[in-house]
């Protein structure tokens, strides 16, 4: 048991009012081990828990540049955003509904009501809800910092388990999610032992449809790997094809066969991988129906 | 360790006061009389230290002090002032849906915050919203029951 009363360490707390003031902060101190409070769920839960050490704590919640989400061509949420936020939104719900059913499906409206879309890709936890929906999207990170700014490829960004290719001075400033192509049927997917558990596995798919082919498609899952995983070779099963129910069901089973999970407190192996092919099954009929697609 | 003085608007009333950076807003709170902010897990996980910051429900316990700065929280104990409020302490009796009472707290808030912003929901949306309130003792049933008839009563009058 951990004792969770107590901050078990002393830090310094900065509120920052502009992104370039937090920047020159994360650079003074790029030494030190400084931390970004965004929502704070999982950042104090661990430094309770885990008794992470911080030495300098910046909380991004009043920089104003990043409390918005932009709605031109596609999404561009700001760092500090709340997933309670974001599940309000109809632009959300409607073209991007498989990250709407994956904010929706975590934890409770008083932890959503904190915690950020940033912090959930940033805390990179293999169970992470939100990440799987942003892979099937093609979400791109801007990542800043004092001395210039990059875009890179969510699914580049995360490389192990809380670990992330995030320097010492940067901070990611902002998620970039593009227009989703006119018929894609996207679905999210997520089984805990009861409501706003972590998951046992989650998983996400886009089918992008082009009259009864699938044009292009993704598979994405989590909990099933040291990082969110991409299900290449079941892809690779239904690009370019006609969908069929037995395509469906094939692609499935190599998804299930391309995981690597572990046992763990949540589930064991053998389970998830008979999990991973029914919920990668009934996930991409959902998808293919939602992309306009018939159903056998 | 460097004191940080802070203010807050807490039930409607201000209050001054120090902190340190590694205070949360539940032991700040309870610090300052606030003891109707129950005390539970601590880290996030049952909901009963819940209170309404800047209208939405928060989990005290994983929210510094320090985050709380300039803002408006309410307890339980204020709860009172709102009809919304009064009605749900009401209901929450008749129905039973308070056995040991720890859990009460944070499930009134959550209802309240809900219901401010929602006021007719179906059971399953009650449900879904309460979800990481832990209560060991009503068995979930008499706080739905509970809520759900003051969704009811929101029903009949409009």
């Amino acid at each position: 048991m951990h004792n969770t009363r107590f901050l078990t360490q002393e830090f310094e707390y900065f509120v920052p009012h502009t992104l370039s003031e937090a920047l020159d902060l994360l650079f003074t101190y790029q030494d030190k081990r400084t931390k970004i409070l965004a929502g704070g769920t999982d950042l104090l839960v661990k430094m309770k828990t885990l008794g992470i050490g911080v030495d300098y704590l910046i909380n991004i919640n009043e920089i104003s540049e990043i409390k918005n989400v932009e709605l031109d061509k596609g999404l561009k949420i700001g760092a500090a955003v709340k997933l309670s936020q974001l599940e309000k939104m109809k632009a959300v719900k409607e073209e991007y509904p498989a990250l709407y059913e994956g904010i929706t499906s975590m934890a409770a409206i008083a932890i959503r009501n904190m915690a950020t879309l940033v912090g959930n890709i940033c805390n990179a936890s293999p169970a992470g809800d939100t990440i799987p929906p942003l892979v099937v999207y093609g979400a791109k990170l801007r990542i800043v910092s004092k001395k210039g700014e990059r875009v890179i490829p969510l699914e580049d960004f995360i490389s192990g388990v809380g670990e992330t290719i995030l320097k010492r001075d940067e901070l990611v400033s902002q998620v970039i999610i593009p227009e989703p192509y006119k018929d894609l049927g996207s679905a999210f997917c997520k089984k805990g032992r009861v409501k706003a558990d972590i998951a046992k596995i989650n998983l996400a798919v886009g089918i992008e449809r082009d009259g009864d082919i699938c044009r292009d498609c993704r598979i994405v899952l989590g909990s099933v790997f040291s990082k969110t995983l991409r299900a290449y070779k079941s892809e690779e099963i239904l690009r370019g094809k006609v969908i069929k129910d037995d395509l469906i069901i094939s692609a499935a089973k190599r998804a299930a066969e391309e995981i690597k999970p572990i046992d763990d407190v949540r589930s064991t192996a053998e389970y998830r991988n008979e999990l991973a092919r029914v919920m990668v099954e009934d996930t991409l009929h959902i998808a293919w129906e939602r992309a306009g697609g018939k159903r056998w | 360790m460097e004191e940080y003085k802070i203010e807050m608007k807490i039930n409607g009333e201000r209050l001054v006061a120090t902190t340190q950076a590694d205070e949360s807003l539940l032991k700040f709170l309870r610090r300052n009389g606030f003891f109707e902010v129950k005390c539970g897990c601590e880290k996030g996980e049952c909901g009963t230290c819940t209170v309404i910051l800047q209208g939405k429900a928060v989990k005290s316990c994983i929210t510094l002090a320090l985050q709380a700065n300039n803002k408006e929280v309410w307890t339980i104990r204020g709860m009172e002032k709102f009809e919304l409020g009064r009605k749900l302490q009401e209901s929450f009796v008749q129905y039973g849906a308070i056995q040991c009472g720890f859990c009460t707290p944070g499930m009134i808030l959550v209802a309240k915050a809900y219901l401010d912003k929602n006021p007719i929901p179906d059971r399953k949306e009650i449900k879904r919203e309460i979800a990481g309130n832990l209560c060991r003792c009503t068995g979930y049933k008499k706080i739905i029951d509970a809520i759900y008839a003051v969704a009811e009563e929101n029903k009949k009058m409009n």
